[in-house]
């Protein structure tokens, strides 16, 4: 099903012409509203009237994500608070938390937005479907709340943090799907499967984003639990979850492209690529009241694809992400990035999914240990077959990056399942 | 005849050996032999006791990874040259031992847990040379 025909599978034409139309009109509302980018745009020497077309938005200033935290926190709302219905943020790791907000307009355009993409996902008013994304600042939560509401769904606010309730409310209420973070679906999989009750399960599909995953997780989910997975994506500076998804047909995540226009740049140039070619994503909100955005880059690494999806949207696709540019990991001189290391563990059946990389620099030399887990099937009571499977990983690893890895087998369930994004890096390098 | 040998992966922990054996003894599963193979990163506990797949299940409810596989346990007399006679008959046959430990009891009896390449083989082995060997049951008798 298509919850918006006339948006999803418009024309390429008619959508150009209506991407052009919105981008006009949104810069003369950043121009006049958002002092912070109309110096942006002085300072380059353009006016609103320069921009006629979508392909004019090369032209246009990037937004970073400094840009959001040295105007903390409400320093690029466009509208006045009194507008404002909603605050949402984004934890700060490194400085002060990303903060957005969002006009009553802006949230129907959410809504609308995940609508979309849990239809395309098989969401029906007939799904009852349990949210398990933190409910609070964190978009995720409320924002697929909103959709699914919006689909007509029955929807059970879970949020995160208790596991046994929800596998409890999953069995009792008989829910057929369910809306969180992919490490934390495996997660509540092992719980049902060390209950033994995975065959009272009724769930039928699946809406996971918020964190990457690979083409194995995504397969580990679906046999798992016998159900269908699907990708959600989305960024709190942009909207949230629902900025793109995939279909059925999983051949990329189509965005909302009337309300997000999407550009992948080339990491050097910062010159749009070609489709298929990978780089980093970028966004221009073409909507957006409360905090509206040009070309805010959004570190993902991608690629586009604008051919007719089988599913007959016509609607961008952008690939399963390859990396993040700010995860790489300079070592030993090479850059690294966790997705590929994720990428080459799915090579190997005797490991699950579960890694960490800890770097750590020895004698003036990085060192990368890569842990991972023996899948119960594997397990031995020979030294030789952990030692080969051992060299085997280290193989592997060494294909893929380029490096020497030392791996470490670590016993079962000990390494870190997040409910939240899962975190696949321990840097004890002191570079700083 | 096969015993169950029980296999438990450890990773080199302070405190992590006694944490295994602290759920053996609650559970009430006697340690008849064992071995401990070491490497640097992890270690590998194989026990024979009294009740294999007790201890199988309680260690999986912990949490630990743990396996049930077959070994031989032989009967061989407790007197000089006894091992290294079994040893001839194996190596005769052809077959590679995987590893082996051994315990010995207050009677003329001494018993070696092996693991061959070929276990069945060892087994075929070990009857057509009227060799005994016993399960884990019967040692826990002894």
């Amino acid at each position: 099903m298509i919850w918006n025909e006339a948006k999803e599978c418009m024309s390429r034409d008619q959508m150009t012409a209506l991407q052009s139309a919105r981008l006009v009109k949104l810069v003369d509302y950043m121009y006049h509203n958002v002092p912070f980018y109309r110096k942006k745009m002085q300072a380059v020497g353009l006016m609103p009237g320069d921009i006629r077309s979508i392909e004019d938005i090369t032209k246009l200033p990037f937004t970073t994500k400094d840009d959001l935290r040295d105007n903390y926190p409400f320093g690029l709302f466009a509208v006045p608070n009194s507008q404002i219905v909603r605050i949402h943020a984004s934890s700060g790791t490194t400085g002060k938390a990303t903060v957005v907000g969002y006009t009553r307009r802006d949230l129907d355009i959410w809504a609308e937005c995940v609508a979309r993409c849990m239809t395309m996902a098989g969401v029906t008013k007939d799904d009852i479907i349990q949210i398990a994304y933190g409910y609070g600042l964190f978009t995720g939560g409320l924002g697929a709340h909103d959709g699914a509401q919006k689909i007509g769904a029955t929807v059970v606010p879970m949020s995160t943090g208790n596991t046994k309730k929800l596998t409890t409310m999953m069995l009792d209420f008989g829910a057929t799907a369910i809306a969180c973070t992919p490490s934390y679906l495996l997660h509540i999989s092992e719980v049902l499967a060390e209950e033994g009750v995975l065959d009272q399960v009724k769930l039928k599909r699946a809406i996971c984003g918020a964190e990457p995953w690979t083409e194995k997780m995504h397969h580990e989910i679906e046999t798992k639990l016998n159900i269908q997975a699907f990708d959600i994506y989305g960024l709190s500076e942009v909207m949230g979850p629902g900025v793109a998804c995939d279909c059925e047909f999983h051949k990329g995540l189509h965005v909302c492209e009337d309300h997000f226009y999407p550009e992948v740049l080339d990491p050097a140039t910062l010159m749009p690529v070609g489709d298929g070619e990978t780089g980093e994503l970028a966004f221009t909100t073409l909507t957006k009241e409360g905090l509206p955005l040009i070309r805010y880059r959004t570190k993902d690494l991608t690629s586009i694809d604008h051919s007719t999806c089988e599913c007959g949207r016509t609607s961008a696709r952008i690939s399963r992400f390859k990396g993040r540019v700010d995860d790489m990991l300079i070592i030993r001189g090479v850059n690294v990035f966790p997705s590929q290391i994720e990428a080459a563990l799915v090579e190997v059946d005797e490991v699950t999914p579960h890694y960490m990389m800890v770097v750590d620099r020895v004698n003036n030399l990085d060192t990368l240990e890569v842990q991972v887990e023996l899948d119960q099937k594997y397990y031995t009571d020979e030294i030789r077959v952990i030692e080969a499977l051992t060299k085997k990983i280290a193989h592997v690893i060494q294909q893929a990056l380029g490096i020497n890895a030392k791996v470490k087998i670590v016993e079962p369930q000990s390494l870190i399942r997040s409910q939240g994004k899962a975190v696949h890096v321990i840097d004890k390098r002191k570079l700083y | 005849m096969f015993a169950k040998q029980l296999t438990v992966f450890i990773e080199n922990r302070t405190g992590r050996l006694a944490e295994v054996l602290g759920v053996l003894r609650e559970n009430n599963v006697n340690i008849l032999s064992l071995s401990l193979a070491d490497t640097t990163e992890f270690g590998l506990l194989r026990l024979i006791v009294d009740n294999a797949a007790a201890g199988k299940e309680k260690l999986t409810e912990k949490g630990f990874s743990s396996l049930l596989s077959d070994v031989s346990i032989i009967k061989i007399p407790h007197k000089v040259g006894s091992l290294q006679e079994l040893l001839k008959i194996i190596d005769k046959n052809g077959v590679n031992i995987e590893y082996m430990y051994g315990l010995s009891v207050k009677c003329d009896d001494a018993f070696i847990v092996l693991k061959a390449s070929d276990g069945k083989k060892v087994d075929e082995i070990l009857t057509a040379n009227g060799v005994g060997t016993i399960t884990c049951e019967e040692l826990a008798q002894i």
